[in-house]
């Protein structure tokens, strides 16, 4: 592109295999970049992140930054957001430039910390702004882990939500259902690891596997490009003569996906199928005809791959997107202080979806402006709480062991699932 | 007094919507009586299982002390159902390499080859409720009784197996184990309703017994006098309640009336266009209802289950084997028309489960929703047949017969 250099989001030129990159930020985030250092991730240049020393020390990856100021001394942020997006800032452009040169940038980190979560918001802005389609995966804390920590992420959540374009969302206390009393805390935490694990390996594979039917890149940012979305995400995996059935089960029951209902609500689905050279037209059309009886009113996007190693195998990946409803929060406003906001909500109107540069100024400029009024009253804003208006048909099944028959909720009636008028 | 007699057999049965413990007899002929029955709106159960103990637990207890009074008895130890989605069916076959020089079947050889069929690898936290033995096969000629005595060099046994969660079934003998009584055995509900109903002859022709509960559909097939197939489906008449609550838009109580008094299984003609007014306490009108949706929300709900069933049925490649009828129990089976939709599912004969060979309270053996538990009572009247009476048993019965006369006195 040599027509426009002063274009405000520079899109780069998608040519190819997609260049990937894989920023691992705080202490959790760059232990995981560790579990995506094998030979099936060849060909992302990996990124580690983070105010650490040691940590970065026993990183294995092969792009480093550390964060450090003379006044933190190597030690750290000492959990505090607010020096890890100071940090950040301040070292903004070197950030920028760890960036460039990628069409996609996964960020992966622990949210709840200093690093992570003072970082990354800043670090998604940076890599949006040289052009590249970002995706963050983060881990929620434990609730177990303490007040501060959960609203601390809980607001860094909301800025990356509102900078990046996708945000894949991975509550740990919802991963806790997998788990059952007798796991050890470090099993757990590598639980929830190996999940955030499995759902950038299942957008990996979308994006760099030859698939029967691809899913580009492209599909992918049309997908969550703008919309600041929200995402949940669900792997399972089968094998045997009725796998297909198995997977569908297996997704319906997944907790992540809170049993199903979160693809009830989502507005894009994207489903990615793998395996082995057996797979048949039959299973695949098995598998999409439940998930989209699920997401009526979504978008759904399928892919399916061939692996030849994958003898007998299927598994499905599934990442549910909701647009937010989040307000875009001002995180590049002047003396804008993460750890202030955290506690209660901001509550502004969702500009538009930007499509085109023209309307990204002219959101970029309702942000700054609307920063600039939260910035002037300063003061605690007040705002009416709406109970969630939901009706479980479900009535008095609603808290029992759902009876899933082919994928179908039987609790349910039937009439609504069949679409019965009643006037 | 309360007489404690020795062939006293309770079927307790701790249903979605009611507990209902029935009291039988075996007298000197040797034939069975019911003397007893109670029952009690259960509470804290779902879909068959136990979800609040407390709660359940006085249910069962009012049950069992009506059966009590009614037949003047005291109950220490029953047969109790047991039923949920986790239970399942399948079948097993054993096989067994004669090796002796004659190839005479022996006794051991039968033995032997019953216990290889019951070594099954279930998930270790499952249990098996029931294995039921089904037919022999020698070299592979199918359908033999008993072989022992036979020549053969390689004997097979069939055995259906009806296995469940070991802790989900706990939970219910817990509770009744609270009550100070003894469960002697569990069983699995289907299979006690498929007892209650079915004649030898009906076995023979193949037969599937549907069990429309409250929570649970439980079903049984029968052919060539043994069990084929077993399964259960967590829906019941609770569903077709939530289901006519949530589409009528009234409270569950008053769907449950509905149900009650203007349910159907098929939209009738004659209730095209017709409406229904609810009142209030005061008899004002509240609401005015569509009884042809009613009928249909209901229509829907039972012709799926009704299909589930066929298409398991179908599955389990058993569905040529019900030709002889199809018999209906539990509280669906009172639904009006419930038969007529049946039959064009299934293709078989319908008709409604009545008892057999079984004498006692007119009131009791008459009610669809009462043949699990009188079933139940039968599978302990054929387990206690089947125990051998030896010489030390008969005087012990004598001495504690003895005993009690004394204590009594």
């Amino acid at each position: 592109m040599t027509t426009n250099p002063e274009t405000q989001t520079p899109a780069l030129e998608i040519t190819g295999t997609p260049v990937i990159k894989i920023i691992g930020i705080g202490t959790a985030g760059v232990g995981l970049l560790a579990t995506l250092n094998g030979p099936e991730f060849a060909g992302a240049a990996l990124v580690a992140v983070t105010t650490d020393q040691p940590a970065l020390a026993a990183s294995p990856a092969p792009h480093k930054l550390l964060l450090e100021p003379r006044e933190l001394r190597g030690l750290g942020t000492g959990g505090d957001a607010e020096r890890g997006y100071a940090l950040a800032e301040e070292h903004f452009t070197t950030l920028k430039t760890a960036c460039a040169g990628a069409n996609v940038i996964l960020l992966v980190a622990g949210l709840g910390g200093g690093a992570g979560s003072g970082i990354t918001p800043v670090i998604a802005r940076a890599a949006r702004e040289t052009g590249a389609l970002v995706l963050a995966f983060v881990t929620l804390p434990f609730e177990c882990e303490g007040n501060r920590r959960c609203a601390q992420a809980r607001a860094s959540l909301d800025q990356i939500k509102a900078v990046a374009d996708g945000v894949i969302c991975l509550p740990n206390q919802k991963a806790a259902k997998l788990i059952d009393d007798k796991t050890s805390v470090l099993e757990t935490y590598s639980i929830s690891g190996g999940l955030l694990t499995e759902a950038i390996r299942g957008v990996w594979q979308l994006m760099t596997r030859p698939g029967l039917i691809q899913i580009h890149l492209a599909d992918l940012c049309a997908l969550v490009r703008d919309k600041n979305s929200e995402g949940v995400f669900a792997f399972v995996e089968s094998s045997g003569p009725a796998r297909s059935r198995e997977v569908v089960e297996k997704l319906l029951a997944h907790p992540l996906l809170d049993e199903g209902r979160a693809l009830n609500e989502s507005d894009a689905v994207l489903v990615s199928l793998m395996a082995g050279v057996d797979l048949t037209m039959g299973e695949v059309n098995r598998v999409m005809e439940q998930i989209t009886r699920q997401c009526e009113r979504a978008q759904v996007i399928m892919g399916a791959a061939v692996d030849e190693a994958w003898q007998n195998r299927l598994s499905v990946t599934v990442i549910a997107a909701k647009h937010s409803q989040v307000p875009v929060l001002p995180a590049d406003a002047p003396g804008y202080r993460p750890g202030r906001i955290a506690g209660r909500a901001t509550p502004t109107p969702t500009p538009a979806p930007a499509t085109n540069p023209l309307l990204m100024q002219q959101r970029e400029q309702l942000i700054k402006q609307h920063a600039a009024a939260v910035h002037r009253k300063n003061g605690p804003k007040m705002k009416q709480e709406m109970l969630p208006l939901v009706t479980s048909s479900k009535g008095r099944f609603d808290k029992s062991e759902p009876t899933i028959h082919k994928g179908e909720d039987l609790d349910v009636p039937t009439y609504f699932r069949r679409g019965m008028p009643l006037n | 007094m309360f007489e404690a007699t020795p062939n006293l057999i309770v079927g307790l049965e701790i249903g979605t919507s009611k507990v209902c413990a029935v009291v039988g007899e075996i007298n000197d002929e040797g034939a069975l009586n019911i003397i007893g029955l109670g029952q009690a709106p259960a509470r804290g159960v779902r879909k068959g299982e136990i979800v609040e103990t407390a709660v359940a637990e006085e249910s069962v207890r009012q049950a069992i002390v009506e059966a009590e009074q009614m037949a003047n008895v005291e109950i220490c130890n029953v047969y109790l159902g047991v039923t949920g989605a986790h239970v399942r069916g399948f079948n097993n076959r054993g096989v067994h390499r004669v090796l002796s020089a004659d190839r005479d079947i022996t006794k051991d050889d039968v033995s032997d080859v019953v216990k290889n069929a019951r070594t099954i690898n279930l998930p270790k936290e499952n249990s098996i409720i029931h294995d039921v033995r089904q037919h022999f096969l020698l070299d592979g000629h199918e359908g033999i009784v008993n072989p022992e005595g036979m020549v053969g060099s390689l004997l097979e046994v069939d055995v259906h197996v009806v296995h469940g969660v070991t802790n989900r079934m706990e939970n219910s003998v817990r509770l009744v184990q609270n009550l100070n009584l003894v469960v002697n055995e569990i069983v699995f509900t289907g299979l006690a309703s498929a007892l209650a109903m079915l004649s030898s002859e009906q076995k023979e022709l193949g037969a599937l017994v549907l069990d429309l509960g409250g929570g649970t559909t439980n079903y049984v097939v029968y052919a060539n006098g043994v069990i084929k197939h077993t399964g259960v489906f967590a829906i019941g008449g609770d569903h077709v309640s939530n289901d006519l609550g949530h589409g009528l838009k009234v409270p569950l109580s008053r769907a449950e009336k509905l149900k009650l008094e203007f349910g159907s299984a098929l939209v009738d003609e004659a209730s095209k266009g017709r409406t229904i007014t609810i009142t209030n306490e005061m008899n004002l009108p509240v609401k005015t209802l569509n009884l042809e949706h009613l009928q249909r929300i209901m229509s829907m709900r039972l012709e799926e289950l009704l299909q589930i069933v066929r298409q398991d049925l179908e599955e389990a490649g058993v569905l040529h084997y019900i030709q002889g009828g199809v018999f209906l129990c539990g509280g669906g089976a009172r639904i009006p028309h419930i038969a007529q939709l049946a039959e064009s599912i299934f293709q078989a004969p319908v008709s409604l489960g009545q008892t057999n060979s079984i004498s006692g309270l007119k009131s009791a053996l008459d009610q669809p929703e009462f043949l699990t538990a009188i079933g139940l009572v039968k599978y302990g009247s054929m387990r206690k047949r089947k125990e051998p009476v030896g010489f030390l048993t008969s005087i012990q019965r004598v001495l504690s017969s003895i005993l009690t006369q004394r204590l009594t006195h």
